[in-house]
């Protein structure tokens, strides 16, 4: 088993149509989807994100890091939220992401996720790491 | 490209594997929706197995369907009218067959617009019966063990014959013969495809359990072979016992069994070393267990304890039991693990669910709360019963506990038995080192 990560990405066009949706609908559609994952026996966490045009962007373009409003207004892929699947196979989770409850116009990523077992066990930062992990009871 | 891309053939082996993640996850509620539709659980298997097959084989040559679930179950049903016409059934199964699930009325609406429920290839509202009665079935008791195993594996969890054989290390047509005869059973029994009635209920939830235990502790303690995990068929369990908590949120040892299963794989990454060895409970590097399965496992706990005072009981068997592998979960090291506690569990544990190897357990955490010499009376107990007699696991403990109170010769003789009688090649070099190491100080 492995864990992997379906990475969502929208663009302005997805995001309008989805903001165009009735949110009951959306609810609807989205929760059929997780039940789908749970009865599976897959999900390990998942999260979604806000309207991109709350946000901010910090670019490092220049000599001092620069703050613009956004994303939005353009038609770069946005990240949207993620779904972390624990499955068998990469072709399983090819499979889940094919099921995504997407609009047309959006794409998902699926990327395999390390776990902390493969990094080296005696090097300080990593066993910091698996410290707060345990503290934290972090996945 | 892709393996599951459908601008094109994929290759053989690329089109397998998809065929194989979507067999995977939909298995089930595949099987289970023809079983009930056909009211046949064993044709329900059959098409399904050939619609898998052909599956394979135009999938490679077409590429994968826009909606491979609508497919499969749409192949599998045209399968099972065949079936019906050549017996000549003409009954009410097989109207209900042609009629309203007429072909084209199965779509999974898999474009990513929202669904509706009669879009679904199945009715959302029997699905999960449809899963549920499926593992009753697989695990009924009219099978034997061996049976029950081979078919949860297959129809539930949709592991192929060589997956399960592989497994388990038997020869293919074992498996395959095992569930030829499982389904030629439950067709002989008439066991009907349904929910168990109430009053069944709770001794055949037992018996779907014993089934997934039986998985999850070949895939955690190989019986035999060169690989002490399986850590793909443990996987596999913990799956289905997710799955079978999502179906019965209710019962209280459901909770309990993922609670064990989650605990106990947590531990998977540091139990065996860089060459495969077994790696010792109080020699591991507890920094490499799992803690998100930790903190998954100790909810599922938290469940089966509030799920079970709900119903005004305590925990079960499965979930002291988990209660113990948390107790080593939660601990930093082996000597401040809290073997008091672990003493009174199995004590509860042997009360509820009595059992030789559950006595040996307990006998382990005496020695470690109290010292060798109250243990070993409790191990030498066990063996003037007999009730261990020829597996490795009693002499393996009493070696180790007669080399804690120095008696060498005695210890080395119990060590190198414990070795003769055990089949797995890992766990064996571990009694012989363990043998070898009293020679260097004896």
């Amino acid at each position: 088993m492995a864990k992997y990560m379906l990475i969502m990405r929208g663009t302005d066009e997805s995001v309008a149509k989805m903001m165009e949706t009735p949110f009951e609908e959306m609810l609807e559609t989205v929760g059929r989807f997780n039940e789908e994952l749970i009865r599976a026996g897959v999900l390990v966490a998942a999260e979604g994100l806000d309207d991109p045009s709350q946000g901010v962007v910090v670019s490092f373009d220049g000599e001092a890091p620069v703050v613009t409003d956004g994303p939005y207004g353009e038609t770069k892929e946005l990240f949207g939220g993620f779904y972390l699947i624990d499955v068998a196979s990469k072709e399983e989770a090819v499979e889940w992401a094919k099921r995504l409850p997407a609009f047309p116009g959006s794409k998902c990523e699926v990327r395999r996720v390390p776990g902390i077992e493969e990094f080296p066990q005696d090097n300080e930062w990593i066993v910091k790491e698996r410290a707060w992990r345990e503290r934290t009871g972090q996945l | 490209m892709s393996p599951a891309a459908t601008d094109g053939p994929p290759g053989a082996e690329a089109a397998r594997r998809a065929v194989e993640a979507v067999w995977r996850i939909e298995s089930a509620r595949i099987i289970g929706a023809l079983a009930r539709y056909t009211g046949d659980f064993a044709l329900a298997e059959d098409v399904a197995q050939e619609a898998l097959a052909q599956a394979l084989v135009s999938w490679e040559r077409d590429g994968t369907p826009a909606s491979p679930v609508g497919w499969l179950l749409a192949t599998a049903r045209r399968r099972a009218i065949d079936a019906f016409r050549r017996a000549s059934a003409l009954d009410e199964r097989y109207a209900a067959l042609a009629g309203p699930l007429a072909e084209g009325q199965f779509s999974t609406g898999g474009s990513g617009a929202p669904q509706q429920p009669d879009d679904l290839p199945w009715d959302p509202d029997r699905v999960d019966d449809d899963v549920l009665a499926l593992m009753f079935t697989a695990c009924h008791p009219v099978l034997s063990p061996e049976a029950r195993v081979a078919l949860t594996l297959r129809v539930v969890g949709g592991l192929s014959s060589e997956e399960i054989a592989r497994a388990f290390l038997v020869p293919v047509p074992t498996v395959q013969a095992r569930i030829t005869r499982a389904k030629k059973t439950i067709a002989a029994a008439h066991v009907p495809f349904e929910l168990p009635p109430p009053q069944e209920r709770h001794a055949r939830l037992g018996a779907v359990l014993s089934v997934l235990y039986v998985i999850f502790t070949e895939g955690s303690t190989a019986t035999a072979g060169e690989d002490l995990l399986r850590p793909d068929l443990a996987h596999e369990a913990v799956r289905l016992a997710r799955t079978l908590a999502a179906l019965l949120p209710a019962e209280p040892e459901v909770h309990g069994q993922l609670a064990l299963f989650e605990l106990t794989a947590a531990r998977f990454p540091a139990r065996t070393g860089a060459d495969g060895q077994a790696v010792l409970l109080e020699d591991q590097d507890r920094r490499r267990w799992d803690r998100s399965a930790i903190r998954r496992g100790l909810a599922a706990l938290g469940r089966a304890a509030s799920s079970g005072r709900a119903l005004g009981r305590g925990l079960g068997p499965y979930g002291l039991q988990a209660s113990i592998a948390a107790c080593h979960a939660v601990a930093p090291s082996v000597t401040e693990t809290d073997w008091e506690r672990i003493v009174l569990l199995y004590e509860a544990l042997g009360r509820l669910a009595p059992s030789p190897v559950v006595e040996l357990n307990r006998a382990v955490a005496v020695a470690m709360d109290q010292g060798p010499q109250p243990a070993l009376a409790l191990v030498d107990d066990l063996a003037v019963s007999g009730k261990l007699s020829g597996s490795h696991l009693l002499p393996g403990v009493r070696g180790e506990l007669l080399a804690r109170l120095g008696r060498t010769t005695e210890a080395r003789a119990e060590l190198e038995l414990a070795a003769r009688l055990c089949r797995n090649a890992r766990e064996r070099a571990v009694l012989l080192r363990k043998a070898a190491a009293l020679d260097a100080d004896g």
